[in-house]
């Protein structure tokens, strides 16, 4: 893997899939590449779904930039970024990828009620370390929850992905920060901020573990 | 005449609304938008000034959106029915008006649709319906496109969040011209899908009339005016047929002739992903039907289909014209489509090569991947109510709302539920027609304004001895914690005279009516057995508000279990709360894992602590001081 300049070129257009599970934060998440796009001056297409199915459900919300943007939903096996909040989530959607897609993903854990009424089990972070490393080269793990944890609010998590995830586009950091003073609110602002320095700090020493693990 | 605001006036307005303006290139309002805030800044740039709606996925946020914007009034009504008949009395006073519902909502609506369509009106009113393909949070996924056929009016399909708000100002000319309501029909990937939009500047339209309109034959239904209506409507529609054949909504996209595509909605930005070389004809109305462009197009082409989601309600149309076309047999007429359904299809129907498909990747077998199903969140009101008529043993009639979750295990407490206010009628007519059992109908408090007053009204009369549970959280709660009759606060945040369920109920004749404290599992148990010994109707109303009201949120202090106490017994695991999960710690004697409580789920409603056997779930009170001040 080649590392000394961005994997994806913002202008070219991406497809990016953030999952994760209701109250995670997934719909902020996508707002903020929403309006990332915007201030990129590409097409933008989003979509979610409200109601029922986010009462501690699994949800997704799809992201398209490019210069024309169809459809609001991304096809299989055109999903560039997977971007996933949860353990379990980043396995649901792995057959939406292509072998040359990115995951970001939190290795954390949310046990849903089939699991904790002892009706299904849960997939164990070896399992799907390993599953995901077979699947998709282009992996990054990073414990965003943790981290946001350490700053006192774990809601955060979401920008720590999207931190993570902004040093491998060639979008200046003025257009992610201008994108978060807009869909963030204020009071929580300063918080996101160091959410998405934590990101791209985690996500700059992974691309270095990376390149010495090439060299070695 | 029209009137201008200045552009800041919308750039606040969509500051208002949590949208942020874009501030860059020529054009200052620039914004990422939904389809419905679309809609909503749609209706608003088309001057409108009344609206009217009932929430319900995924239409809610178009009047919530709307209700922020400057110099227009906007309500939530108890139902779908009642909000229609307001906006059609707007639109009568001569006052553009807006009405919004889900797709089932037109059903409650029905009846003032067809009226509206058989009256016209004085200025333009726009009837906003999103269907929901799919069921992502309904009881069926009937196409409103049916609809339009059916009382002969015009409807517009939008495919993206721009022709959502270009299309919405567009009904309310039409509207006007052809003196008939316009329907806009959203689909849920263009209501909750975003994309760009170039926000307008609103026109201020005056009222059309001075004063109300006398005008009998036109506005009253008496048969033999509504005979002289009728044909009215009839030559109204072929009107609206032959200017559908030029308006640019309705558009021939010409380019390879192999293969032509006819058409409509979000359909039409799959059609462009997965077909890029085919010609196309967009239908932006989709009835009625421009057939001479039709047939133009299918001339055009050597191979004609349709691609729309739900009914072949077009391809039918189309057939009907003697044009050969194919649709159904190739694309699902069940569930959503997106860009994988449609290009397997079409690859699988000789339209496109093996190769069209994109390069995907193969997951290696997993162990089964447990499903998330939605549940009732942590402390919600709902849950110790429902734990406690699971208890009683009979047949539970359930409505349509978030305790509609109590269907699901480990609660499985409901038995049927249909549609809005079903649950008192069904438990009614089960229980008259000699059902042995006791039968009791829950409710919530949104749902028994919408549509379970009357159905109340039947059990007293008819004298059946169910026992109806209101569950009153406060809010509309499945939808977003909206305001309702109930809660004392409008859509536009006034305070307002708050409904008395109990004195309503009171006043309708039932004599036997308790309220209690939702999260009370020891008094709810104690009224249900009295009430089911009782051979007359029975309310209870359980009320709490939901656990998501931000005052609600405030109280949470998490509860802790004394694993000394906790012998794994898992009875607390049977009320499903997700704050409660098995533990690593092993009481020895039985081997069984204990119990404990996620900190960052659980609010201290105090269910499980009442329902715990052992007293091993401590209580509030019980908390020492340092973990209460953790909360």
């Amino acid at each position: 893997m080649d590392f000394s300049k961005p994997l994806f070129d913002a202008e070219q257009g991406l497809n990016l899939l953030v999952v994760g599970v209701g109250g995670q934060g997934v719909l902020l998440a996508s707002n903020v590449l929403g309006e990332v796009g915007l201030i990129l001056e590409l097409d933008v297409k989003k979509s979610e779904v409200h109601g029922m199915s986010q009462r501690g459900g699994s949800v997704n919300s799809h992201v398209r930039w490019g210069k024309e943007v169809f459809s609001p939903l991304i096809g299989k096996g055109e999903v560039d970024v997977l971007v996933s909040l949860e353990r379990l989530e980043t396995l649901r959607y792995l057959d939406l990828l292509h072998p040359g897609s990115v995951i970001i993903a939190d290795p954390f854990a949310l046990y849903p009620v089939t699991v904790t009424s002892g009706k299904a089990s849960y997939p164990d972070e070896k399992l799907a370390r390993a599953v995901v490393k077979q699947v998709i080269p282009r992996n990054f793990w990073i414990p965003a929850t943790e981290l946001a944890e350490g700053l006192g609010n774990v809601r955060a998590a979401n920008v720590v992905l999207l931190g993570a995830l902004s040093v491998l586009l060639n979008a200046p950091a003025s257009v992610w920060h201008l994108a978060l003073e807009r869909r963030v609110p204020t009071r929580f602002l300063s918080l996101n901020m160091r959410a998405f320095q934590l990101g791209q700090q985690q996500m700059n020493s992974a691309l270095q573990e990376a390149k010495r693990s090439v060299v070695s | 005449m029209d009137t201008l605001i200045p552009s800041e006036h919308a750039i606040r307005a969509a500051d208002e609304t949590d949208i942020a303006p874009s501030s860059y290139g020529e054009h200052p309002v620039i914004a990422l938008l939904s389809g419905n805030e679309a809609i909503a800044h749609g209706a608003w740039s088309g001057g409108v000034v009344f609206a009217s709606g009932y929430p319900g996925t995924p239409s809610t946020e178009i009047l919530e959106t709307f209700a922020r914007l400057p110099g227009i009034y906007a309500e939530w009504a108890p139902n779908e029915k009642v909000a229609l008949d307001a906006a059609i009395g707007a639109a009568y006073a001569g006052r553009r008006a807006l009405a919004t519902m889900k797709h089932v909502g037109l059903n409650v609506a029905a009846d003032a649709y067809f009226y509206a369509s058989m009256t016209g009106l004085e200025a333009g009113l726009v009837i906003v319906v999103a269907d929901d393909p799919g069921m992502h949070s309904s009881q069926n996924e009937q196409d409103t496109r049916n609809y339009a056929k059916f009382a002969r009016v015009p409807c517009l399909d939008p495919a993206d969040s721009q022709e959502a708000h270009d299309m919405t100002a567009f009904a309310l000319q039409l509207s006007e011209q052809f003196d008939t309501p316009v329907l806009v029909r959203s689909t849920t990937r263009v209501s909750h899908g975003f994309g760009r939009v170039q926000l307008r500047q609103r026109v201020e339209v005056p009222p059309r009339v001075r004063r109300f309109p006398r005008n009998p034959t036109k506005y009253v239904m008496v048969p033999a005016n509504a005979r002289k209506r009728h044909p009215i409507v009839e030559e109204r529609t072929e009107r609206v047929r032959e200017y559908a054949e030029k308006m640019p909504l309705n558009r021939m996209e010409i380019r390879d002739s192999e293969l032509g595509i006819i058409t409509t909605g979000i359909a039409y930005q799959y059609v462009r992903e997965v077909f890029p070389q085919a010609s196309v004809l967009k239908l932006g109305m989709s009835w009625p039907l421009p057939h001479d462009l039709i047939a133009d197009f299918a001339h055009r082409v050597k191979r004609l289909i349709v691609v729309e989601e739900l009914d072949p309600f077009i391809e039918e149309h189309v057939r009907m014209l003697g044009i050969r076309v194919e649709g159904k047999s190739i694309f699902p007429k069940i569930g959503e489509l997106n860009p994988h359904l449609v290009r397997e299809a079409a690859i699988r129907a000789g339209l496109l090569p093996e190769t069209a498909r994109p390069q995907t990747v193969s997951v290696p077998p997993l162990p089964e991947l447990p499903a998330r199903p939605p549940v009732l969140c942590p402390g919600c009101p709902h849950r110790g109510v429902l734990w406690a008529i699971k208890k009683l043993h009979v047949p539970v009639n359930g409505d349509i709302g978030c305790y509609t979750l109590g269907v699901v295990p480990p609660l499985s407490t409901i038995h049927t539920t249909g549609c809005m206010g079903a649950g008192i009628g069904v438990a009614h007519g089960a229980a008259k027609a000699g059902s042995p059992e006791k039968h009791v109908a829950i409710i919530g408090d949104s749902t028994f304004f919408h549509t379970g007053i009357p159905a109340l009204i039947n059990v007293v009369y008819n004298k059946s001895p169910v026992i109806v549970v209101i569950m009153d959280n406060r809010a509309t709660a499945m939808t977003g914690d909206q305001p309702n009759p109930g809660t004392g606060q409008t859509l536009m945040g006034e305070e307002t005279q708050a409904v008395d369920i109990e004195a309503l109920v009171r006043a309708i004749g039932v004599k036997h009516v308790t309220t209690v404290d939702a999260h009370d599992e020891r008094t709810i148990e104690q009224v249900l057995k009295s009430y089911k010994k009782l051979n007359e109707p029975t309310v209870l109303i359980a009320r709490h508000p939901c656990a998501l009201l931000p005052e609600e949120r405030r109280n949470y202090v998490p509860l802790r279990v004394d694993a000394d106490k906790c012998d794994g017994c898992g009875v607390c695991l049977q009320i499903g709360c997700p704050a409660l999960v098995r533990s690593e710690a092993i009481h020895i004697p039985s081997q069984r894992h204990k119990v404990e409580i996620d900190p960052l789920l659980c609010t201290g409603c105090e269910v499980c602590a009442q329902v715990c056997p052992s007293n091993a779930i401590l209580f509030r009170a019980q908390l020492d001081e340092a973990s209460y001040l953790r909360g």
